[in-house]
């Protein structure tokens, strides 16, 4: 479980986030959403600690994360795996070599076990055929896949997404949701994912929070923010003609 | 502009105090320390030959018609070449080559890695960056950039050897006892650590402007140029300090 307390985060004078209190569950997959310049990638990057906070706590099972030493935070962010906007993958790494790359850092796993794992990695999310491709090679779906094989190499206790289907056909996102659902509740990971697509909230949202204006403006589940009255609710989510109807069908 | 200055020094620092900490892997960081002596060093052999093959060749036609003179004989005119390769040509002129090619290579490459978020994925790993990214750049450079101090002198002594031959300038035997007389090995020493502290500017100098570098493709650009721009004065300041603290 990660506990997200009393966060703030300003660059110079812009308060970005403005006291967020939040917790992610285990096997579950936390949404969390909110218009672009909401502060959602800010808020991801803070609770990973790419960001230094101005205050408030992370607490990752009961480890403050201001309380760790250097050490301690370095064996944290081994339990932890991110699956970036663009995929982040390394342009001169092949896909197999991408997704062995952190077990050559840590662990003491021999060449072929290394190699095992990738492959299992690879065929979990279902690419078992690009692996001495390189990442300029595949299609934007399949840099995703590899992203997600990398991210769930070391075995991690924590997820975090960064738009993970963002710039994806509609089809290809829902695989790509389903499969980090999928990931989550095997593995019993506290996955957390940054998305303003509200197809993957209606999809995969166990637990969804909105951010507005570095706030947190909602906080439920998939079928509640369907249902939801609330202003910040139906400000960001009913906007399309799509959602109004949607909406509407729902009152009636 | 002054604070600017020197807020750049200050980082600077920090990133070098980041850099040179105990890699995560040493194995990885080998490994990233061969692909780098390929990729900075190996790949720069054919632009130093050129460049040190012919810039020998100019300066020994240059001094010959400077001290074209009966009374002056014709081996001094090795004796000024063999002085200025080594003293200044080979190691100032190669250096700032390389600041140009591997300087833009260091901080294009690592400004990219930024931009994509790469840095990012390694740091949420728990690998240090810096030290995974620039130290093997740093290290490979100090290590071959002597190599290719030596093979820019003999070069640049073969290009004018070959060019005071060819033109009937300087004959032979008087180049060769002109290249032996007055020797002073130091000469040599000089010359590589002179040659080892512009591979290390060069390599971190540039490796500062790519990690630093926010924003896009342009961006990017710009820091790649930044790069070769402040490699190419530090190489300059650096040489005028070693030479009065080497030679005076």
């Amino acid at each position: 479980m990660i506990e997200v307390k009393g966060l703030r985060k300003s660059f110079g004078e812009h308060e970005v986030l403005k006291g967020i209190d939040v917790n992610f569950e285990p096997g579950k997959a936390n949404l969390i959403i909110g218009r672009s310049g909401s502060g959602k990638t800010v808020f991801l990057k803070s609770v990973l600690g790419l960001h230094d906070v101005d205050s408030g706590d992370i607490v990752y099972d009961g480890r403050n994360v201001a309380e760790l030493s250097k050490d301690e935070r370095t064996l944290l962010r081994q339990e932890i795996g991110m699956v970036f906007q663009g995929g982040a993958l390394f342009d001169s790494q092949t896909v197999l070599e991408n997704v062995m790359f952190p077990l050559n850092f840590f662990g003491d796993m021999s060449e072929s076990e290394k190699r095992d794992r990738a492959d299992f990695c690879l065929s979990r999310v279902r690419l078992d055929s690009a692996h001495n491709r390189f990442p300029a090679e595949i299609s934007g779906g399949m840099q995703k896949r590899v992203a997600i094989a990398r991210a769930i190499a070391m075995n991690p206790k924590y997820l975090f997404c960064d738009e993970p289907n963002s710039g994806l056909d509609p089809e290809t996102a829902i695989v790509i949701d389903n499969l980090i659902q999928e990931i989550t509740e095997e593995y019993n990971i506290t996955t957390v994912i940054n998305t303003h697509d509200m197809n993957s909230v209606l999809e995969i949202g166990d637990h969804v929070i909105l951010l507005k204006e570095g706030y947190r403006a909602w906080e439920g589940t998939k079928d509640e923010i369907l249902h939801s009255e609330d202003e910040a609710v139906l400000d960001f989510v009913f906007r399309s003609e799509l959602f109004k109807k949607v909406k509407e069908a729902l009152r009636k | 502009m002054v604070y600017r200055f020197f807020n750049g020094i200050g980082d600077y620092a920090l990133l070098m105090w980041r850099v040179f900490r105990r890699p995560e892997s040493w194995r990885e960081t080998w490994k990233a320390f061969w692909r780098e002596v390929d990729l900075l060093g190996l790949d720069s052999l054919w632009i130093v030959s050129i460049i040190s093959l012919f810039m020998g060749a100019v300066v020994t036609i240059q001094t010959a018609l400077n001290l074209d003179d009966p009374f002056i004989p014709d081996y001094y005119i090795a004796i000024a070449v063999r002085e200025s390769i080594i003293l200044e040509f080979s190691p100032t002129m190669v250096s700032l080559i390389l600041a140009g090619k591997v300087g833009s290579n260091i901080a294009s490459t690592i400004g990219t890695m930024r931009t994509s978020e790469q840095i990012d994925a390694l740091e949420v790993m728990g690998i240090n960056s810096a030290n995974y990214l620039i130290l093997p750049k740093i290290a490979a450079s100090v290590f071959f950039n002597p190599m290719l101090l030596t093979l820019s002198l003999v070069l640049g002594l073969a290009g004018g050897y070959l060019a005071g031959e060819w033109t009937g300038m300087v004959v032979s035997s008087d180049f060769i006892l002109g290249l032996q007389m007055g020797w002073d090995p130091f000469y040599i020493s000089y010359a590589i650590i002179k040659m080892i502290v512009f591979a290390f500017l060069i390599a971190s100098i540039s490796a500062y402007f790519g990690y630093t570098v926010k924003g896009g493709a342009v961006e990017v650009g710009r820091s790649s140029t930044t790069a070769v721009v402040n490699s190419s004065l530090a190489i300059i300041v650096f040489n005028y300090i070693l030479t009065d603290v080497l030679l005076n």
